[in-house]
């Protein structure tokens, strides 16, 4: 049980619209990312790089290269004592398999790092890639999940039939006969595409030993500093004390950097290995084709619905195409636990069995990104409620609200063994359909041009997020990630640095974690300075995931803050000679109550600090407090709606409008919210309508490029109307809920529900993404139901 | 990303230029905007020896109208023809700095240039589909002399065109004006390169259309001119124009490069759809 903050009267920051401190450096171009961090004497890394998706390694030769002007170094697996790094679940269902940080006897997907070449320039290294010659003997490929079954070579031999974790983590033994009696049963196969998160910046590191230290120094674009050194010091042999990670500035990170690549260890090594500064920034051709994807799952489901829409029961077959490796440290499991653990949603299903694989292919290692599984299984059971409600005849909202786990349900336990803390799924639903009336979606509906065709979607969905210890252990990962810790001190010009192991990547953390102290210090928010992203800065964290910043970070900087209030006040109440109860931290001052006596916070720390001999009853020095946090996680939840066109001439999807309701508890920034909401859906856009990481059947990636790779622009993007819940959630001191995935997981089945709305004179449905033109094309061609009856 | 090694060149005539390549030999390549050729270095795709840069030749970035004819220098940039709007300078090729807007995006326009773009010769750039429309004489300016190439004959398979190697495309003259013409494209996104694209021009006299061209980006390896849609079209009423005979015959004509079939399927619904629309708004700029 935590203790609630008293609002008291100090001024209320949380809430606030404020700028984003941040936003100043980014758009100016004077931000400092990884690559911008200068060193006069850094050499440049490249990696050679497999062409072949798969096949066994006969003969790596690198002596051509050494030859060239400016190479330093090429080194092998070998030269790296073939080190690994293992993303591994310690669970009967999890076959455990090791990546090579340099491909060690045999390839598994192209773009599968070779070797790692050294030189004075990255110009020099690519002329030395080209130079390095092997000779690899080709197996057929297995790129499609169901190639698996019909090549008689294991991608990893400890896994002969490809599967690389295979969970029955929920079965119901009378499910079969209740989906056997049920009015109806929805019987489905929804696909999703490959996806790669693109952030603007890709990866990169800069990586140096310094003997003074004793350590290496390794510079690096990721989500979880700690967890890149836990990762590097491992494969390297090293303590965790001699690897010293630090994170600039993070150009999008979207999960993709929730991770520690092979790239980083071998530069890492190399740095090591030449004792001297090595450095890499990865290009877009290797950062859409050889670092991680993801998303490329198959789902065949079968509802049992009454004849009142009520769900009865559901069966799940999901499939992941996890790539060539299990990443480190969330694993190939990520995405089968994911999609298993949380498919049922807002919805109240009586009965639940599941079946949920990942699948390895020679293809990139899958990761998270952003929405993690949650995308896929929103997609799934709105695609469900949407065909249930054609076959029984009841409309999309109310068969939604038929099943929608209500206010009185909560707590509410489902079949998948989570327990609901309160949310407005209802609500939710309920204000998302009044807007969507009020808006007049309809009537823009019936006015369509001749030749285009629109619908309208609707999706309610929860994001479960913040996942603490309690959770995170259920995972059975050899570190189970949850808490943070937080410190804070105030120096003697009354400045707060706080100090937290979650690390942004863009989201804005430095303004609303000093929002959150800010209200607790009575100070205001740019007298706080957070500083992250350093391992020899801040406690050891789990980095920035899933929601869980602001809700564990934030968290425990409230903690924290509230601690080092009680210290202000009891030194305030020293000075003016009054009971610290009696004292309020308002404005800046410590002001006792009643009296008009009042003393600036900036006196107090510099008294503290400069004249430390006034305050006799005090035992410690200084004003230094810490807190931590570790929620068990919780559900954000909201409900998306779309307003779609599709050009019959052209065949092209436009989404015309969007409406969100969101309801992430506590609002510390409704600026924040609404940007992490926007770029959400872009995405969820991007991934419906436009981005595929494509590979021909013989492996090779189809979409090396931006041209090809096609991540929507602001020209591609609706305008979207927010509208806010708040249903606080006090799992942490500040009742906020996270939020950084939410309009990405709605927007895909949203604009399918939209798309299906738009087609439904045509008997099909659209059940994958994304959805391409020529999908369009063919569905139009097909006869309408008047047509055909 | 990076390109192979290349030396550089600065050429400040068109006569140093042709001397440079002539004698540097067929693994140089003029530089102008650099718009394609750089990525396609960057990727290693395009590996010169050496690079000889013409965007400091001086008289080759103009816009002139010699009778009936609009002369474009070849170092023109395409947004110099994008805001290139008068009436007097531009009547009968009022379609160019239409066609202009589609090319990539700002940035991409400011420094890519007329010249570059047909000497790459994307079968679906705009200026590409320009030449062919509006009957293009491209001149040619090399070791031993001048020549000039009709449009017709300059596009001879993806990427390559009539041009030897030691020879610098310098003007390009557009040599029909038509009252009348409009560019239907379509890409997935916003400023990428269209998927597929048709553009159409013609007179009214006595109402009645003439000298109609149809011309057709995207789809095959050059821009293709549909021939039977033309044909079908000239002669017609302007108030009973076959535009669904067109569409349907420039669609039929067309062989998609696409070997999946439902791609292809689909790029032929396009050409049939975008001819329609090129149409139509062709009409609508003869009645304004």
């Amino acid at each position: 049980m935590v203790t609630l903050p008293t609002s008291g009267e100090s001024q209320q920051w949380v809430g606030q619209p404020l700028q984003r401190r941040e936003d100043a450096r980014f758009l100016r171009g004077t931000g400092r990312y990884t690559d911008d961090v200068p060193h006069a004497f850094a050499l440049h890394a490249a990696f050679v790089r497999s062409p072949i998706a798969f096949g066994v390694i006969r003969s790596i030769d690198v002596r051509p290269a050494l030859e060239i002007p400016g190479v330093i170094a090429v080194l092998t697996s070998a030269d790296l004592g073939h080190a690994t790094l293992t993303g591994f679940l310690d669970r009967d269902e999890f076959i455990k398999t090791a990546m090579p940080i340099l491909a060690n006897e045999r390839v598994r997907f192209v773009g599968e790092p070779l070797a790692i070449v050294i030189a004075t320039s990255r110009y020099i290294a690519e002329d030395a890639i080209e130079a390095v010659s092997y000779e690899i003997d080709e197996f057929d490929p297995i790129v499609a999940m169901d190639d698996a079954q019909r090549t008689p070579q294991p991608i990893h031999d400890e896994a002969p039939d490809g599967v690389l974790v295979d969970l029955r983590m929920f079965n119901d033994d009378e499910l079969e006969e209740v989906l056997a009696t049920s009015h109806v049963v929805v019987d489905e196969t929804f696909r999703s595409g490959r996806l790669q998160a693109a952030p603007m910046e890709g990866r990169g590191c800069l990586a140096e030993w310094i003997d003074r230290d004793d350590q290496l120094v390794v510079t690096v674009s990721t989500q979880l500093p700690h967890q890149v050194r836990t990762g590097i010091a491992q494969a390297l042999g090293l303590a965790e004390r001699q690897v010293r990670v630090i994170v600039p500035d993070v150009g999008g990170g979207f999960g993709f950097k929730a991770v520690l690549g092979r790239e980083e260890v071998a530069v890492a090594a190399a740095a090591r290995i030449l004792r001297r500064p090595v450095r890499w920034a990865e290009d877009r051709l290797e950062s859409l084709t050889a670092s991680f994807q993801g998303r490329e799952q198959e789902y065949t489901v079968r509802a049992g619905f009454t004849e009142d829409g009520v769900l009865t029961g559901l069966a799940a077959d999901i499939r992941c195409n996890i790539g060539a490796y299990s990443a480190f440290p969330f694993t190939c499991g990520l995405e089968p636990i994911m999609a298993a653990t949380e498919f049922l949603g807002v919805y109240k299903v009586p009965r639940y069995a599941s079946r949920s694989r990942g699948i390895a292919s020679n293809k990139p290692p899958s990761n998270a990104y952003r929405g993690v599984s949650r995308p896929q299984i929103v997609m799934v059971m709105e695609g469900l409620m949407d065909r249930a409600a054609d076959r029984l005849g009841i409309d999309r909202v109310e068969i939604r609200r038929r099943n929608t786990i209500r206010a009185e349900d909560f707590p509410y336990s489902g079949p998948n063994g989570i327990t609901y803390e309160p949310g407005s799924y209802l609500e939710a639903l309920e204000l998302c359909a009044a807007q969507v009336e009020a808006a007049g979606w309809r009537q823009r509906c019936e006015e369509a041009a001749p030749g285009f065709i629109r619908g309208i979607g609707i999706a309610n969905f929860s994001e479960r997020n913040a996942y603490g210890t309690a959770t995170m252990g259920l995972r059975r990962m050899p570190m189970t990630p949850g808490f943070e810790v937080a410190h804070l001190a105030m120096d003697a010009s009354g400045d707060v640095t706080l100090t937290s192991g979650t690390c942004s990547a863009g989201q804005g953390h430095e303004t609303t974690f000093a929002q959150i102290v800010a209200d607790r210090l009575g100070i205001a928010p740019d007298r706080i300075q957070l500083r992250q992203g350093d391992t020899d800065l801040t406690s050891f964290g789990w980095g920035t995931f899933a929601g869980r910043s602001l809700v564990i970070g934030g968290g425990a900087a409230a903690v924290a803050a509230r601690r080092l209030a009680v210290q202000l006040r009891e030194v305030a109440a020293q000075l003016l000679s009054v009971d610290a109860d009696d004292v309020e931290l308002v404005n800046g001052h410590a002001r006792v109550r009643g009296t008009g006596a009042s003393i600036s916070i900036d006196e107090i720390a510099k008294t503290v600090h400069f004249r430390s001999h006034l305050l006799t009853d005090r035992e410690e020095y200084l004003l230094e407090s810490h807190g931590s946090a570790d929620p068990s996680g919780m559900f954000s939840n909201g409900c998306h709606a779309a307003l779609v066109e599709i050009d019959a001439g052209t065949c092209a999807v436009q989404v015309l409008d969007y409406l969100v309701v969101e309801d992430c508890g506590v609002i510390v920034n409704p600026l924040v919210v609404d940007g992490q909401v926007r770029g959400g859906i872009a995405q969820g856009i991007g991934a419906t309508l436009y981005e595929e990481a494509s590979y021909s059947p013989d492996g090779q990636p189809l979409a090396g490029s931006f041209m090809s790779y096609l991540v929507p622009t602001a020209a591609e993007m609706p305008p979207i109307s927010i509208h806010h819940l708040e249903t606080p959630c006090y799992q942490t001191e500040t009742g906020v809920k996270g939020m950084g995935e939410a309009g990405t997981i709605g927007a895909p089945a949203v604009i399918l529900s939209a798309l299906n709305d738009a087609l439904r004179s045509r008997d099909a449905w659209l059940e994958h993404v994304p959805v391409t033109p020529a999908d369009i094309q063919r569905l139009l061609a097909l006869p309408t139901k008047m047509e055909s009856s | 990303m990076k390109p192979a090694r290349f030396d550089y060149h600065r050429a400040s005539t068109t006569l140093e230029a042709v001397a440079l390549i002539d004698d540097l030999g067929e693994e140089a390549k003029f530089i102008a905007g650099g718009q394609s050729l750089v990525p396609m270095m960057n990727f290693r795709l395009a590996r010169p020896s050496a690079l000889i840069d013409i965007m400091h030749i001086g008289d080759l970035d103009s816009i002139q109208r010699d009778g009936d004819a609009l002369v474009v220098g070849a170092l023109t940039r395409h947004r110099t023809l994008e805001t290139s709007t008068d009436p007097t300078l531009m009547g009968g090729f009022a379609l160019l700095p239409t066609a202009a807007r589609w090319i990539g995006h700002t940035p991409i326009r400011t420094r890519g240039t007329i010249g570059g773009s047909l000497m790459h010769a994307d079968a679906s750039a705009e200026w590409c589909m320009m030449a062919r429309l509006f009957n293009a004489q491209l001149r040619l300016e090399g070791p031993r002399g001048r020549r000039t190439v009709a449009a017709d004959d300059w596009f001879q398979g993806m990427f390559s065109t009539a041009a030897d190697f030691n020879e610098l495309l310098v003007e390009i003259r557009f040599t029909t004006p038509r009252q009348c013409g409009a560019l239907a494209e379509f890409s997935r996104r916003h400023g990428d390169f269209a998927t597929a694209a048709v553009a159409v021009a013609f007179d009214v006299v006595d109402d009645r259309l003439c000298n109609v061209g149809i011309v057709i980006g995207g789809v095959e390896g050059v821009p293709v001119r549909a021939g039977e849609a033309e044909t079908l079209l000239e002669g017609a009423s302007v108030g009973a124009v076959d535009v669904d005979g067109a569409a349907r015959s420039a669609a039929a004509g067309v062989a998609p490069m696409e070997s999946e079939p439902r791609e292809a399927a689909y790029r032929r619904h396009l050409v049939d759809t975008l001819t329609r629309r090129a149409i139509h708004d062709a009409l609508a700029t003869g009645v304004q």
